[in-house]
């Protein structure tokens, strides 16, 4: 698991980032458009899919945001953000222009690679559906690559459904998309009822070439993995994503350990075999 | 000086002292260092820009601070400990490191409790973000007990070994000297024995003393050891020294008398997850984070934001924190670990369990500092036999099961809510 | 970072049964009070100015617990005319010290102290103002930490949480080198189960934590309580540690009312814990 974070630099150092675009998602939601104010760190800036960076607000603090943008496109940073906290508050306030500090990118990465020549299900539950985006981006760039492409995304109702202004240019491009929501409106065209309900149905060429990536609160991607080891998804093939308190994103703060791992350091991405005994534990 | 065979303990600066793994069964001979002649060691050190730190009593207790000479030493003391209680008591002999260690530990210099690690500066309408950079206090440590070298060895581990170096460790144990002096005598909490990390200091050392009534044997660990002691009036130790040195250094070995049998200890712990005996535990269980402060390889930090009044310069301060902590582990306002059940096990399954899986090494070095300063004097070595025996049967479980609240609630079913990650 | 507001926030101060000490802290900020009053409008502050602006206000600070039934409507309107309110300090957050009546007789009381009693319109106990109304944030200590009571005004008019640490005194003893008087010197020390904030100033003078900013977050006060009365400790030395400024914060509360009636039974006679 190689740090991908600047090497030989001082970890603690945050780059100046200018907001150069914001996107209002849903309400609570949006994703801000990051630009480094160093070019010399502009060059070097690469991510893998699934990996996070530390976004800073001086004199609020920290937070951990996945990076919800697209790996090819290096020009800028997208991390899709909810307002859930001191910081992500402040995030979401901020203007156009404005300046704050980024360090990373972080962590562990979806397996994109492994997926190759295989059938790939993404399921994702509300904003859960942010740091998957990144694989979308790459599998369609690189289509020919995979077999079946299947998104089951859930929200609670069609108003909170993220990025749907993409559905329509993500299917020409080969992915299914499956939609569900938990209250529907009139309006409303697609499934409703929970992800794992659509998983349960859902048509698998074969069970074993298919890979599983999954996002969102941890009760529903536990009952993912129950219902994709249930259609026959091997253990191996399962992977899903973790949110915990960091603080440092190092390893160093002791924050976002989870058992025997560091979340900011094997995970946030990881391959469900690492949770399965310690993943329903209360409190851990 | 007659060692020159000695310097294949030399390692990495990082790791500065003898990996003296060849010279454990075969140990260098000893030389001799008179009792008055210490004030020496220290003005040698003091010359070579050193500011020693070691032992002394401050506030009823024998604590570590900056010495300046050798009266500062707490000559004539020594302590009793048992859980939840320390006492700072007179010997009736003048040794000067007579004693086991109290509340500190070297970790507040190589860790301190509060550091600045960057800055934010607003320029017009950007911010200027940079590092705290600031040249490391070049620290000799006097009297660094076995246990405590174990525990240096594991934050260098934590600090050093990973794919990102924390700075401000680095820079100060690059600087650090350890004279190590041996344990001669034991405390009713100790049980390095039993987790193999003393009381005989091994390696990891520039000097290693052992005390007797006249004086110190002294061991070079390390090149930067002999050249400390090239000019010090040190003469080869006679044979009744060396008996001398080896009573006190099997007084205190004979003296440990806990135990925590470790086989086996991480599978047990992780399988003791959903255990009853963590709510027991709670019953007495302050989660007043003093035994993680008081423990030399508790590493756990936070880094907050310290503005001036117009916000336009901002510092970030990291600060000791605690797995005991109910918003150490907060996130989007909900903590993970809601209970001090939840947070002792944490605690304990980190220190004996998963630290093994994090690092290759167990976090608890023995030294009995959480037993002794727990106010109520919870002993994490009656806790895990507890647990072993509760391991061992499931009937005995089940009735502590009964009278505890149940560990685990109904599974909910799955929503398609927005919460989750952002 | 945060935009320059359009106007300052307008801040009021009201007092209810209190000695004035919390509200003396901001003024005690002398070299922070001018940058304070460049950020925020004082608009009523009846200690400092007699210029009173009326209401609506943006930020209240309220010192002081609910004595009587006046105080008890005042503070409901209190809390209408503010956006965000702050109570500071163990009578506004606990009951304060004032709240020991809460164990004793109301009545009796009035008939001791009042020449004429009939006059007097109070509540038969000191309850802190969360009890009235809803609180946005709280400020622990008897008085508050200066430097917590900035951190409030800064953080409220940047728009930000406040940073409140809410972990016990024992940490705070630990980052400063102190060494555990319960340990070392066996003197009862409320440390292990009050907040943080004031900075572990009495460790630091030999003296036990009296738990002057209240409990801490999911305080263990019954395991404290327990390991004072075994290793020696009586009931009724005890009493007073718990029976102070946040006699009435519940968790303290459940505590003292155990070592009453602990006391009672070891004296075999009713002691009355006010006396």
């Amino acid at each position: 698991m190689a740090a991908t974070c600047e090497p030989n630099q001082n970890p603690w150092l945050s780059h100046s980032v200018r907001i150069a675009g914001i996107t209002r998602e849903i309400p609570g939601v949006l994703t801000l458009d990051l630009e480094f104010e160093d070019s010399a760190r502009a060059a070097t800036w690469a991510f893998r899919p699934g990996q996070f960076t530390m976004l800073y607000v001086p004199g609020v603090g920290e937070s951990a945001i996945s990076i919800s943008g697209d790996a090819a496109d290096t020009g800028r940073i997208r991390q899709t953000i909810r307002d859930a906290g001191n910081v992500t508050h402040s995030l979401t306030g901020l203007p156009i222009g404005a300046t704050i500090g980024l360090r990373g990118p972080f962590g562990s990465s979806w397996p994109v690679d492994e997926c190759r020549g295989r059938d790939v299900i993404l399921v994702a539950g509300g904003i859960g559906l942010a740091p998957l985006r990144p694989v979308i981006y790459h599998m369609l760039h690189h289509r020919q690559q995979y077999q079946e492409l299947t998104l089951i995304v859930g929200a609670r109702d069609p108003a909170l459904l993220l990025y749907p202004g993409e559905f329509e240019h993500w299917r020409t491009q080969g992915l299914n998309i499956i939609p569900t929501v938990d209250h529907a409106d009139e309006s409303w065209r697609g499934g409703v009822g929970v992800v794992t309900t659509v998983l349960e149905r859902l048509w698998l060429r074969s069970p074993a070439e298919t890979m599983l990536m999954t996002c969102g609160p941890e009760v529903m991607m536990w009952y993912t993995m129950q219902t994709a080891l249930g259609r026959g998804i091997p253990a191996g093939s399962l992977f899903l994503s973790m949110e915990r308190n960091m603080n440092c994103a190092i390893a160093l703060c002791g924050h976002c350990q989870f058992g025997p791992y560091f979340l900011c350091r094997e995970g946030p991405v990881f391959r469900f075999e690492q949770l399965r005994s310690i993943l329903r534990i209360d409190d851990l | 000086m007659t060692e020159s065979a000695a310097v294949p303990g030399i390692v990495a600066p990082a790791m500065n002292s003898g990996d003296s793994s060849d010279f454990i069964g075969n140990r260098r001979p000893e030389s001799f260092l008179l009792r008055d002649d210490l004030q020496l060691l220290m003005r040698r050190l003091q010359e070579d820009g050193y500011t020693i730190v070691g032992p002394k009593v401050d506030q009823d207790a024998i604590v570590y601070g900056e010495l300046t000479g050798v009266s500062d030493l707490p000559q004539g003391w020594t302590d009793q400990q048992q859980p939840g209680k320390y006492r700072l008591v007179p010997r009736d002999d003048q040794r000067m490191f007579g004693y086991v260690p109290g509340p500190h530990s070297w970790k507040q210099f190589l860790f301190p409790p509060s550091a600045i690690v960057a800055t934010a500066q607003r320029v017009g309408s950007s911010w200027q973000m940079s590092t705290q950079d600031e040249p490391a206090p070049r620290y000799a440590f006097l009297g660094v007990r076995s246990c405590e070298l174990s525990a240096i060895a594991i934050q260098d581990k934590v600090f050093l070994g990973g794919a990102f170096v924390d700075p401000h460790y680095e820079q100060r144990r690059d600087a650090v000297l350890l004279i190590a002096v041996n344990c001669t005598q034991a405390a009713p909490v100790c049980f390095c024995t039993s987790m193999k990390t003393g009381p005989r200091c091994q390696s990891g050392f520039d000097l290693a003393l052992t005390e007797i009534d006249t004086g110190f044997l002294v061991e070079i660990g390390s090149e930067r050891g002999r050249l400390l002691v090239e000019a010090l009036p040190l003469r080869p130790a006679v044979s009744e020294e060396i008996r001398a040195g080896e009573r006190g250094r099997a007084d205190a070995e004979r003296q440990v008398t806990k135990q925590m049998n470790t086989e086996g200890l991480h599978d047990l712990l992780l399988e003791q997850l959903k255990s009853p005996h963590w709510e027991t535990v709670a019953e007495r269980c302050l989660s007043c984070t003093n035994c993680t402060m008081v423990c030399p390889t508790c590493f756990c930090s936070s880094v907050t934001e310290v503005s001036d009044l117009s916000g336009d310069r901002v510092q970030r301060e990291r600060q000791w924190d605690s797995c005991f902590n109910v918003d150490f582990s907060r996130v989007n306002g909900i903590p993970s670990r809601d209970s001090i059940s939840s947070r002792y096990r944490q605690w304990l399954t980190h220190k004996l369990a998963t630290w093994q899986d994090q690092f290759g090494t167990s976090g608890c070095v023995g030294c009995g500092r959480c037993i002794t300063w727990c106010p109520p004097g919870i002993d994490l070595t009656e806790e895990v036999r507890t647990l072993r025996q509760l391991a061992e049967s499931p009937q005995l479980t089940a009735a502590i099961g009964e009278t505890a609240s149940s560990s685990l609630p109904p599974n909910t079913a799955p929503q398609n809510t927005t919460e989750g990650r952002g | 970072m945060t935009h320059a507001p359009t106007r300052k926030p307008r801040l009021a101060v009201f007092k209810f049964a209190s000695c004035d000490g919390c509200q003396l802290s901001l003024l005690d900020c002398e070299d922070e009070l001018l940058t304070v009053a460049g950020l925020v409008e004082i608009a009523m502050f009846p200690e400092a100015s007699s210029r009173m602006q009326p209401g609506p206000w943006d930020i209240a600070l309220v010192e002081g617990s609910i004595t009587t039934p006046h105080d008890a409507e005042r503070i409901r309107q209190v809390r209408r005319d503010c956006t965000t309110v702050v109570t500071i300090g163990a009578c506004a957050t606990a009951g304060g010290i004032q709240s020991l009546r809460n164990w004793g007789q109301h009545e009796e009381f009035l008939r001791c102290v009042y020449a004429r009693p009939e006059y007097i319109s109070s509540l038969s106990t000191s309850t802190a103002i969360a009890e009235h109304i809803p609180v946005d944030y709280e400020l622990r200590g008897c008085p508050v930490n200066r430097q917590q009571l900035l951190e409030v005004i800064l953080a409220l008019v940047a728009g930000r949480k406040p940073r409140l640490p809410a972990h016990s005194v024992c940490l705070d003893c630990k980052r400063k080198g102190t060494v555990c008087i319960e340990v070392s010197r066996g003197v009862p020390c409320l440390g292990p189960i009050t907040q943080a904030g004031c900075g572990a100033i009495c460790p630091s003078f030999d003296r036990g934590c009296y738990g002057c900013f209240g409990p801490a977050l999911q305080a263990n006060c019954g395991s404290l309580t327990n390991h004072f009365l075994d290793t020696g400790s009586a009931p009724k030395t005890l009493l007073p540690l718990l029976r102070n400024y946040n006699a009435a914060a519940p968790a303290f509360r459940e505590q003292s009312d155990r070592l009453e009636q602990l006391a009672q039974a070891v004296s075999g006679k009713v002691d009355s814990a006010v006396e």
